[in-house]
């Protein structure tokens, strides 16, 4: 009786070192400009070429500017620092012929959303990428997660990666959620659940019939935030709505996809497989999540009680003390009362179409509150601004006083010039509230895209309907 | 790191951080992630907490506003060559710089009740020593640190921390692992010598699973 995860390791594993680590073998390795410059330099140090070419996808995400328009390359990006990352990124995939979808491309995106959407991530498949949010491809039954630095030029010189295997753990979400609860609460609740390191040295398998019945964007979210709960694996058993999903994707022909079919149909846990950690959630219960602190497990209902000092355990006094001083929560005692100035709707969690069509939505009609100074949205890939623009969600947006961007991280990490100023308060679809993560002294709350939509129309977090 | 009659030694003024689920992006702001070199970060180590401005890569130490009331700030600790931390130390991004930033600054070890995953993993191909100790040992020494400056000394083949001339707590590490800072191993070269064994999975794997090769 084996798991997802064991079948996965087992398939890949080439061979097992003296130092007792495996080596196992890598399918697909996605680059981005951030953690690759080192790699190639070492690379070339050693005389070393990429082991398989073809195994490797590249696009520049963190660094560009997402107000470029058409026909806007490299060379022209005005942070001077940014734009020798990325010149480098050309520079290095050209001088080893390494794919890449390019800042003029317009396949260009975030590299977790641009994998899945041209048909680059299969089922079964191992996948690494200097991004902890890698984790995201799981959500088509891949062994996926992130890397350093040290382990691209690993992967690009050897085709494998030099690993220990992780524990198991199985995560059931039962049942139907709330019409406004979508799956970026349910992965925020789970994390608020087991803690930031909860997941650590674990792969954890999402299952039930929660996972069942929801498209494979709605997975993805929770497989890229499976490394916020400390697993740096995430992964969900490929189903029918993996296979029509890669099928509407694929480059494959008829008669490879077909028998690739036949393997993915049959790639899922055995029946009773023994997990080291199991929960189970009953995802009914689940009201919309925010965070209200510096770190993903700081996280409540949206109209619950933000944690104080005086209420929580003692070894957590501090933790608690420090996050509300950061965030600037003085006498607020609930997330609607605090006052918000940006809203952020992108990044490698929340920048699919769906996630547009879910804020389009509650945004369809209604104006940006006063108060907000900035909403800008950031779909995730060329292809997903292309869609939306053809189901006239850029209008939508627009019309509602949106500002309408083009793909790449944006302002989940601020790589770009898309930044908090010191002290702003930001509605943010993205994975991590750490501080300083969306600008110096900016302050982050996660949440779904609905409820930034709301947030974006109400001023301040409340129920979205 | 030095080396005398019992082994690999780590020993150094101790620092330490009296927090939980210290990130990534904490230990180096995405800023400095624009950078493409592998070296020169220690400036940008803790960056938000020990300056009271906001950086930009290529900034000096000397034109920045510092934070004296951060712990790295201050003497002897600007020395420090051991750095104590709480739980999930290293959490987040899987940016190697933030190794790189510790490494650079001149940390050789980080003590810790727990690590994040990516960080654990970076850390040793760095020459960084991370240690995992029980939170009660964490509290010990966290109350020992602060009371005044002190000195540990690590011995890396016996896998102990030397707290003083009486006083040590040993520490479990898999053996691969802190060779790989003992000796300071190649991956790649490790990895190499497996060429055939790993050509031979692939020939098979393009048989067996022919559309992960399509294009080739």
């Amino acid at each position: 009786m084996k798991t997802l995860y064991d079948k996965l390791w087992e398939e890949h594993h080439v061979t097992q070192l003296d130092s007792g680590e495996s080596l196992l073998y890598i399918d697909r390795h996605y680059l981005h400009e951030v953690t690759s410059p080192q790699a190639f330099e070492g690379l070339s140090k050693k005389n070393l070429k990429p082991w398989r070419l073809e195994a490797n996808i590249a696009t520049p995400d963190h660094n560009v500017p997402t107000t470029r328009g058409t026909n806007f390359d490299s060379d022209q990006i005005k942070d001077e620092i940014s734009k020798i990352q990325v010149v480098e990124l050309d520079k290095n995939c050209n001088a080893f012929g390494i794919k890449q979808f390019d800042i003029k491309s317009t396949r260009q995106g975030i590299v977790h959303v641009i994998g899945p959407e041209l048909g680059y991530t299969l089922p079964g498949m191992t996948i690494v990428c200097g991004d902890s949010h890698t984790s995201t491809h799981g959500a088509l039954g891949c062994l996926a997660m992130g890397i350093g630095t040290s382990e691209v030029e690993h992967v690009l010189a050897t085709q494998c990666l030099k690993v220990s295997k992780l524990k198991n753990m199985l995560v059931k979400f039962e049942g139907t959620p709330a019409e406004n609860v979508s799956s970026k609460d349910i992965v925020l609740y789970f994390i608020g659940l087991i803690g930031t390191a909860g997941g650590t040295g674990y792969a954890i398998e999402f299952a039930g019939s929660y996972i069942e019945n929801i498209s494979v964007e709605s997975r993805m979210t929770i497989c890229n935030m499976a490394i916020e709960a400390g697993a740096k694996v995430g992964l969900i058993a490929p189903d029918k709505t993996t296979i029509d999903y890669v099928r509407e994707k694929s480059f494959l022909d008829k008669e490879t996809l077909e028998k690739a079919e036949d393997y993915w149909s049959n790639l899922r846990t055995d029946d009773g497989a023994i997990f080291d950690n199991e929960y189970i959630v009953d995802v009914s219960k689940i009201k919309p999540q925010v965070t209200w602190g510096t770190s993903p497990e700081m996280v409540v209902n949206y109209d619950g009680e933000i944690p104080t000092p005086m209420n929580v355990s003692e070894d957590n006094k501090k933790n608690i003390e420090l996050a509300r001083n950061y965030m600037g929560i003085q006498d607020e005692s609930k997330l609607s009362d605090l006052v918000f100035d940006k809203v952020f709707i992108g990044s490698c969690t929340n920048s699919r179409i769906e996630d547009l069509r879910q804020a389009a939505e509650i945004v369809k009609g209604k104006t940006v509150a006063d108060n907000i100074t900035e909403a800008i949205v950031v779909p995730g890939s060329g292809m997903v601004k292309e869609q939306a623009e053809m189901e006239g969600l850029d209008k939508i947006f627009r019309e509602a006083g949106f500002i309408w961007r083009d793909p790449g991280c944006s302002m989940c990490l601020g790589m770009n010039p898309d930044q908090l100023k010191p002290y702003e308060r930001c509605a943010s679809t993205s994975n991590r509230n750490f501080e300083g993560r969306q600008g110096y002294l900016g302050r982050t709350h996660l949440m779904s895209p609905l409820m930034a939509a709301y947030t974006a129309i109400n001023g301040t977090v409340g129920e979205p309907s | 790191m030095k080396s005398n009659s019992e082994g690999l030694i780590i020993d150094g003024v101790v620092s330490y951080i009296d927090r939980d689920n210290i990130d990534t992006d904490q230990i180096i702001p995405t800023e400095y992630l624009k950078s493409i070199k592998k070296f020169g970060y220690e400036d940008y180590l803790f960056d938000g907490w020990r300056y009271k401005d906001d950086g930009k890569l290529g900034i000096k130490k000397e034109d920045r506003d510092i934070n004296e009331d951060f712990i790295l700030n201050n003497k002897p600790y600007t020395e420090s060559k051991i750095l104590l931390g709480k739980d999930n130390f290293g959490c987040g991004s899987s940016r190697e710089h933030a190794v790189w930033a510790l490494r650079d600054f001149g940390i050789k070890a980080v003590i810790a009740s727990s690590f994040g995953d990516i960080f654990y993993n970076n850390c040793f191909k760095n020459g960084v020593l991370p240690i995992k100790l029980e939170k009660e040992n964490i509290e010990r020494l966290l109350d020992l640190v602060k009371k005044e400056a002190v000195e540990f000394s690590i011995n890396l083949q016996q896998r102990t921390i030397h707290l003083n001339d009486k006083d040590k707590i040993k520490f479990k590490v898999d053996a691969h692992l802190i060779d790989r800072i003992i000796f300071g191993l190649d991956d790649i070269d490790i990895s190499l010598k497996e060429k055939d064994k790993i050509m031979l999975f692939e020939k098979n794997r393009k048989i067996s699973k022919p559309w992960i090769y399509v294009n080739e």
